[in-house]
C-alpha cells in the first residue's frame, strides 16, 4: 500500500538489513512525548481462545488514557483479536473464550457477569476495517446510537449530528446533504462518517481496526489528522498494518507476534531503538 | 514450411461441429418450454375470457355495471325451448321466468305452459364466493407462514449457535419441502379438522397451507438474512445496540425485499394447491359469503369455496358438456388473473422496499 508519508517526508521502506531502523521512519515529535499519562485499560495475564485454538498468550499491557496506542504485527498475530476483546465484540463469534487473566477498564474487569456488553460498547466504540455506513441518510447514520438509546429530542439530535460530524472533520463536506444516503460518500468520507457515528454516543475509548487499510493516501492522511484531534477527548487504540501510520499517529506502540506481546513502549522507542530483535526485524521490514 | 495467411482462421473439427449441435439443442429446448407456456396461457385466455366478457351486465344502481360471473354465486343452468326459441337461464332467473309465464297464461285463461328444461349444475351464475375464499386463504396462510417463517429464520440465522441441533432443524425443514401436498392435506385434516375440532374451516386451511409453504419461506428468509452484510450487525452492536435492536433496525429492513420475493412464489403455490384444502377448508358450494355470519368468531371456523377446488369440481365431479366447459375455463382464467394480481402487488411492494433500503 502506498502511503502519504512514504511519498513525501519519509524515505521509502528498504528491506535490506543494512538500513538502520532510524532511517526507515521519521517519527514526528509529539506534544505528549515524555508526559505522564494515567492508565485506563489494564490487561493482565490474558489468554484467549477460538474454540480449542489459543489466539492470545499471556498478554500484559497497560494502555494510557487520552493517548493513541497502536497495535502492530503481521497478519494473524492476534492484534485485532485483542482489540475486539476490549469491547467484547468477540462474544459474537461462536466458541470464543477467555481462559485466564483479565481486561480491566478503570479497574473493572469487563469479562465478569456484572458487565453488560451492551453498556460496555456504549463506552468503548469501534471503527471497522471496512467502512460500514448503514444504508440510511448521513443524519440517521450519526444518530443511530442515540436513536436506539431512545433519544427523540430533535434539537438534541441536530446538535449531536453537527458536533459529531465536526468532530470527525466531515461537517463542511456534508452539511448540505445530511439527508442523502451515507453510501453516496467517498470511501474516506464513509470511514469518517463511521467515526462520527461512534463519537456521537460519546464513548471514552475508540477502537480502530485498520481504519485506513481500504483508503487512498489522501483519505488516510485526513483520518490520521483526525486521530490527532480525537485524542484530546478520547482514548484511541488503533490496529494497523502500516508501520508508517503507527509511527505517525501513535504515542505508544505494541508489537505482537504469534499471539504474544513482544514489545510495548513509546512509539519513538519502538521505531528508533527497539529492544527486541524481533521488533527490530519487523519494523525494518525484514519479515512480516 | 510457410505460415498460413491467417493463423486464426477456424479449422473444421468434430468438437467444432458438436458445438453447433449442442447449442441448437439448448435453444430448441428453451423455445419448446416457451411454446408450451404460451399455448397453455393462450388456451385459457381464449376460452376463459369470453365467459367473463359475456357476463357484463348493466344495473340500475351504482356503479351501473356488474359482472355476473365474477360477482355472483354459482347456480344451476337451465336450458329449454320456449316459443320455438332456445333459452339459457340461471336457476333464479328460470324460476322467475316460469312463474311469470304461468301467471301470464293464467290471466289469459290458457293452460299453463309446459317447460322441459335440462339442468346443468354450477354452469350458471358466477364464482364470487370462490374468489373471496381464495383471497382469504392466501392472505391468512401467507400471514401465518411469513410470521412463523421469519421468526424461525431469525432464530436460526441470528441467535442459534451452529451445532448438531441447528443442522438437524435445517435438514428437517428441507425435508418438509419435499412432502407432497396431499400429505399436508391429510395432516391438516387429522390435526386441525379432527383433533383440534376446527371442522372444515378457514383456520384449518390457513394452517395447513402455511405449513406447506413454511420451508420455502424459512429457507428464503435465511438466505436474505445472510445476504445482509456482517458490517451492518457489527456496526450496530458496536454502538451499544442490543441484538434485537440491531436485527429490527439494521438487518430485517434490508432482508425484507428478499423475503417478499420468496413469498411471491409461496403465494402462487398457496393459491393454486387443491390437495391441502380439499379436506381442510374447501366447500364444493356455499352460497353465503364469509362475512355473512352471526358472530365474529364464526368467521374463522367456516368453510369457504376456493378457485382451485372449484376448477377441480367443475372439471371432474359433474357431467361434462359445452356448458360446463365455459365455467371451467372462465374459472381458470380468473384464477390466473388473481394470482397475477397478488403477485404484482407483492412485486410492487418489494420494489418499493428495495429502492428504499439499498446498499
Amino acid at each position: 500500500m502506498v502511503n502519504v508519508s512514504s511519498l513525501s517526508n519519509a524515505a521509502p521502506m528498504d528491506t535490506s538489513s543494512a538500513t538502520p531502523v532510524s532511517r526507515a521512519f521519521k517519527v514526528p515529535a509529539r506534544a505528549t512525548d515524555g508526559e505522564k499519562a494515567d492508565t485506563l485499560i489494564e490487561i493482565e495475564n490474558f489468554d484467549f481462545y477460538y474454540g480449542a485454538k489459543q489466539a492470545l498468550f499471556d498478554i500484559n499491557l497497560k494502555l494510557d488514557d487520552k493517548r493513541v496506542t497502536a497495535f502492530i504485527g503481521p497478519s494473524g498475530c492476534g492484534k485485532s483479536t485483542l482489540l475486539r476483546c476490549l469491547n467484547r465484540m468477540n462474544d459474537l463469534i461462536d466458541g470464543t473464550s477467555v481462559k485466564r487473566g483479565s481486561v480491566k477498564i478503570r479497574n473493572i474487569d469487563i469479562n465478569t457477569r456484572d458487565v453488560d456488553p451492551i453498556e460496555l460498547r456504549k463506552r468503548v466504540g469501534m471503527v471497522f476495517q471496512k467502512s460500514n455506513p448503514f444504508p440510511k441518510s448521513i443524519y440517521e447514520n450519526v444518530i443511530y446510537g442515540l436513536r436506539i438509546q431512545g433519544e427523540t429530542n430533535k434539537a438534541k439530535l441536530d446538535e449531536v449530528v453537527e458536533k459529531s460530524l465536526r468532530g470527525a472533520a466531515l461537517w463542511d463536506e456534508v452539511k448540505d446533504r445530511l439527508h442523502e444516503s451515507g453510501l453516496g460518500l467517498s470511501g474516506g468520507q464513509q470511514q469518517r462518517l463511521c467515526i462520527a457515528r461512534t463519537i456521537a454516543v460519546s464513548p471514552e475509548i475508540i477502537l480502530m481496526d485498520e481504519p485506513c487499510s481500504a483508503l487512498d493516501p489522501i483519505a488516510t492522511a485526513k483520518v490520521e489528522e483526525l486521530i490527532h484531534e480525537l485524542k484530546k477527548e478520547f482514548t484511541i487504540i488503533i490496529v494497523t498494518h502500516s508501520m508508517q501510520q503507527a509511527a505517525r499517529c501513535s504515542d505508544k506502540t505494541a508489537f505482537f507476534y504469534m499471539g504474544k506481546l513482544i514489545e510495548y513502549a513509546d512509539t519513538r522507542m519502538i521505531f528508533m531503538n527497539p529492544s527486541n530483535p524481533q521488533t527490530e526485524a519487523y519494523v525494518s521490514g525484514r519479515f512480516g | 514450411m510457410s505460415e498460413p495467411l491467417n493463423p486464426f482462421a477456424s479449422k473444421p473439427s468434430r468438437s467444432r461441429a458438436f458445438e453447433k449441435v449442442i447449442l441448437g439443442l439448448f435453444r430448441v429446448a428453451t423455445y419448446f418450454v416457451l411454446l408450451c407456456g404460451v399455448i397453455v396461457f393462450a388456451d385459457i385466455v381464449f376460452k376463459g375470457a369470453p365467459t367473463v366478457a359475456r357476463a357484463f351486465k348493466t344495473t340500475s344502481t351504482f356503479p351501473y355495471v356488474t359482472n355476473t360471473f365474477l360477482f355472483t354465486a354459482p347456480e344451476s343452468l337451465y336450458v329449454f325451448e320456449h316459443d320455438g326459441e332456445k333459452k339459457e337461464m340461471g336457476d333464479k332467473e328460470y324460476r322467475a321466468f316460469r312463474e311469470a309465464e304461468e301467471a301470464k297464461a293464467l290471466a289469459a285463461g290458457q293452460p299453463a305452459p309446459k317447460f322441459k328444461a335440462e339442468s346443468y349444475v354450477y354452469s350458471a351464475g358466477g364464482i364470487w364466493p370462490a374468489i373471496v375464499g381464495t383471497v382469504l386463504l392466501v392472505v391468512g396462510s401467507m400471514t401465518i407462514a411469513l410470521f412463523l417463517g421469519v421468526c424461525s429464520a431469525i432464530f436460526l440465522n441470528e441467535y442459534a449457535k451452529d451445532g448438531p441441533v441447528v443442522r438437524f432443524i435445517r435438514l428437517a425443514i428441507l425435508n418438509l419441502a419435499g412432502v407432497p401436498s396431499i400429505v399436508f392435506g391429510l395432516f391438516g385434516f387429522g390435526m386441525f379438522v379432527i383433533f383440534f375440532g376446527w371442522n372444515v374451516s378457514l383456520m384449518a386451511g390457513w394452517f395447513t397451507l402455511a405449513f406447506m409453504v413454511l420451508p420455502v419461506v424459512i429457507t428464503a428468509s435465511e438466505e436474505s438474512l445472510k445476504a445482509v452484510p456482517k458490517g451492518f450487525r457489527e456496526g450496530s452492536l458496536a454502538l451499544g445496540a442490543t441484538k434485537w435492536q440491531t436485527i429490527r433496525k439494521n438487518v430485517l429492513p434490508y432482508a425484507l425485499p428478499g423475503i417478499l420475493t420468496s413469498s411471491i412464489l409461496g403465494i402462487a403455490r398457496v393459491a393454486g394447491e387443491t390437495a391441502p384444502i380439499m379436506f381442510t377448508a374447501a366447500y364444493v358450494v356455499r352460497d353465503k359469503l364469509p362475512w355473512e355470519i352471526e358472530k365474529a368468531s364464526d368467521f374463522f371456523f367456516q368453510g369457504v369455496m376456493a378457485l382451485p377446488y372449484h376448477i377441480y369440481v367443475v372439471s371432474s365431479k359433474i357431467p361434462q358438456n359445452e356448458y360446463t366447459a365455459r365455467v371451467q375455463y372462465g374459472t381458470a382464467f380468473v384464477f390466473l388473473g388473481i394470482v397475477a394480481l397478488i403477485a404484482a402487488a407483492s412485486i410492487i411492494l418489494r420494489n418499493k422496499l428495495r429502492s428504499r433500503y439499498q446498499w
